[in-house]
């Protein structure tokens, strides 16, 4: 047995690896918040789209239907629907679609979208070229706008064995209120008297 | 010179105790930190069990009966498995038996950083206060044990409550990291000369294992619910999708700790069990090396599973595919701990004293959440089961049933050594069997509820499922009876039990807590002990 200077020296290097480790854990654990968007960005995982590449120049023949979804949080006083319900495109070539947004407040409201598409498994074929999705959107009270998005379907969709049957995509499309904008407007969500005892009472 | 001859004289004060404040506020001896542990996990299992009497009570009948409503429902099963979790079955198996005995079986005559065992454990003690204040404040933390966002965010859980138990979570985190690391110093650096890895008894394993998985787990859910007290009180995005976030990022940093969290809770049991067997079939373990690889093999698959946890929060196929065969794989190393501890029985000499019963309940119990277990392993059955009463019972199974098995088997194997008095046999016999007959009536009838379609987390059911929910219940307050009449078996032993030899149990007991005395002298192994 080695002497008690020893031992103490022993106990604090095995101590001071485990708290490395511990600490070692708690970055990695906020190390995940990047790294899990990196993650569904790099691979089209969960229905991510592919962004900021270009069509090829050759369309296939292969043709898929897109399908437009949206959703608005009851928060973001929005109207905020497709313009079209579906496009039929060719694979590899470039198409446009337009959601129509409509500010129904007599106040200026911004609100940032979620995005993906479904079936999830064709998130790394299905490119956005351009999409009002990117940034958050101001709205003056009343405005209308027209929101464009311009994608292309990999022509590869029809070669992989897991998405060669797949003949519709839709895309999807959450608006949430910004988070400064709700604060700004004083629409921070909160509870009501919706939970809790409070709301047992008449 | 003088100093440390005066010192030196000192230590052969054998039986030396300090004052009572000295000994158990300040306490620094590995000994008496387990029993505070246990004595804090006693406490804190009857709050536990009396808000599971309240939820059994309330769920007796259809109807509303005792909740206000759905609100302070959620607040009181979060508080239970909450409890459940951190403040019974851990201290219990870790902070107690873990204190008491990996010091001892591996001839140490202490931990290797006593003081920082003393804060491990008055960490605990507020954290567990902190957690049930939270449910006397405002509408009280109902976010289930899980606290999912968004339910668990400013939107829903407003007020105090949330915050306080998510405070509660980080300080009782701390307390077992801080524990962990002394395991595995412990354990790595003060074993006995000869005392090598490959012949450390299995418990002493089970808690080298289990340590790391705190390690590694633990510091995940204390990023993670950082993460949720910045988003709550500070303005940060981390889960909300307004602000760029992802409430799904949430469910896998908590399910990478919760994972690892449910075997950091059997294995110890594990452990005990393993000691039992071998001790009351007065045979060495079967596949020694087995059992202590396929407790590594669990620890480290039990990181890799996660999601499986998650599979109908959107996840595609194929990862369900991984997350499924690879849950099912765990299956193996359990297996083999279960025919290992089955062929120590095979041909031993067997007794069936009180520890033994557990331990063969443990068995048996632990077998059939498992099987459920690997039922709710496939993604497509999962579905359908998601969030049923027959997810309740498979991890009742395991963990009520289980680990809470473990833990009473662990208390009549070692009550002798700890007290120095033996428990009435036939006191512990009936314990067993009100017991075994109580969680059996409980949870049993929820697989079949479970099947019907039931979901949990609600105060309320459709008529059609009154049937086996009133089994259920009446099984319950057998169980909560047998609880107090636990009670009642420990104030026999320390009133009227007889004094514990050395060891009790004899040779089927080998291992070195049962060459000290009974109880074992306030300083065990001023003089290491050689193991051959």
């Amino acid at each position: 047995m080695p002497d008690r200077a020893q031992m103490a020296a022993r106990n604090r290097r095995v101590a001071g690896a485990a708290f490395g480790v511990v600490f070692g854990m708690v970055g990695l654990s906020f190390a995940a918040v990047p790294l899990y968007d990196l993650f569904c960005r790099v691979t089209g995982f969960g229905g991510t789209p592919m962004i900021g590449q270009a069509a090829p120049a050759q369309p296939g023949e292969f043709v898929v239907t897109v399908r437009f979804n949206a959703n608005t949080q009851p928060n973001l006083p929005w109207r905020f629907e497709p313009a079209q319900p579906a496009v039929q495109l060719r694979v590899g070539e470039e198409a446009v679609g337009f959601y129509l947004a409509r500010n129904l407040s007599d106040a200026p409201a911004t609100g940032i979208s979620t995005y993906n598409v479904t079936p999830e498994v064709v998130g790394k074929y299905f490119h956005k070229t351009a999409c009002f999705c990117f940034e958050e959107q101001t709205l003056a009270p009343g405005q209308q706008v027209d929101m464009p998005l311009a994608f292309w379907v990999d022509p590869r969709i029809a070669e992989d064995p897991n998405t060669r049957g797949i003949r519709t995509i839709t895309v999807n499309y959450t608006f949430f209120r910004s988070l400064k904008d709700a604060e700004r407007a004083g629409a921070v969500a909160s509870t009501g008297p919706h939970v809790g005892r409070a709301a047992a009472q008449p | 010179m003088d100093t440390a001859a005066h010192a030196h004289h000192h230590d052969h004060h054998h039986d030396h105790k300090p004052g009572f404040v000295q000994r158990w506020l300040f306490s620094t001896n590995h000994k008496d930190i387990g029993t505070l542990y246990i004595i804090f996990s006693l406490v804190a299992a009857f709050v536990g069990i009396g808000i599971s009497f309240l939820m059994r009570l309330e769920l007796q009948s259809p109807g509303m009966q005792i909740f206000a409503d759905g609100q302070m429902w959620n607040a009181y099963i979060s508080a239970h498995g909450l409890i459940m979790v951190f403040f019974v079955i851990m201290p219990a198996l870790i902070g107690g038996f873990g204190n008491w005995f990996v010091p001892i079986m591996i001839g140490a005559p202490d931990m290797a950083f006593p003081r920082m065992n003393n804060i491990s454990f008055w960490l605990i003690v507020p954290a567990f206060l902190l957690l049930a204040a939270s449910l006397f404040v405002g509408g009280g933390a109902g976010a289930g044990w899980t606290i999912y966002p968004p339910l668990s965010d400013d939107t829903y859980q407003t007020g105090p409550a949330m915050d306080l138990a998510l405070f509660a979570l980080h300080l009782a985190g701390a307390s077992s990291i801080l524990g962990a690391a002394n395991f595995i110093t412990t354990i790595f650096n003060m074993r006995a000369p000869g005392m090598t890895l490959h012949k450390m008894p299995l418990f002493v394993w089970s808690m080298l294992v289990t340590a790391f998985l705190l390690l590694l787990a633990v510091p995940v859910l204390a990023g993670a619910i950082t993460m949720l007290i910045t988003d709550r009180n500070f303005g940060t995005a981390f889960f909300d999708p307004a602000g760029g976030g992802d409430p799904v990022l949430f469910q896998h940093l908590f399910w990478f700790f919760g994972h690892p969290e449910v075997y950091i809770m059997i294995l110890p049991a594990f452990g005990i069990v393993s000691h039992v067997v071998s001790t009351f079939s007065k045979k060495p373990v079967f596949g020694y090396l087995g059992m202590a690889y396929a407790m590594v093999a669990i620890g480290f698959v039990g990181f890799i599973v996660w999601a499986h946890h998650m599979f109908t929060s959107g996840i595609d196929v194929d990862t369900r595919a991984y997350f499924m065969a690879a849950t099912m794989v765990i299956a193996v190393p359990t297996g083999i701990k279960i025919f290992s501890w089955i062929a120590t029985m095979w041909g031993g000499s067997v007794k069936l004293d009180t520890p033994m019963l557990f331990a063969i309940g443990f068995i048996f119990l632990f077998t059939v959440g498992g099987v459920t277990g690997v039922v709710l392993a496939n993604a497509g059955i999962t579905q359908i089961l998601h969030n049923t009463y027959y997810v309740v019972a498979h991890f009742h199974y395991v963990l009520s049933l289980g680990a809470v098995f473990g833990i009473y088997c662990g208390i009549y194997y070692w009550l002798g050594k700890m007290s120095g008095r033996q428990y009435p046999e036939k006191l512990g016999q009936i314990h067993f069997w009100l017991t075994f007959v109580g969680v059996n009536l409980t949870f049993f009838p929820m697989h079949f509820l479970g099947n019907q379609g039931m979901p949990r987390r609600y105060p309320d059911y459709p008529d059609a499922f009154w049937g086996w929910n009133l089994v259920a219940s009446i099984g319950s307050y057998i169980a909560i009876a047998s609880f107090l009449f636990f009670f009642y078996v420990l104030w026999v032993t320390f009133t009227k039990g007889a004094r514990a030899a050395a060891n009790p149990w004899g040779e089927g007991a080998t291992t070195l807590e049962w060459q000290v005395s009974s109880p074992p002298p306030f300083h065990t192994f001023d003089e290491l002990p050689r193991v051959r």
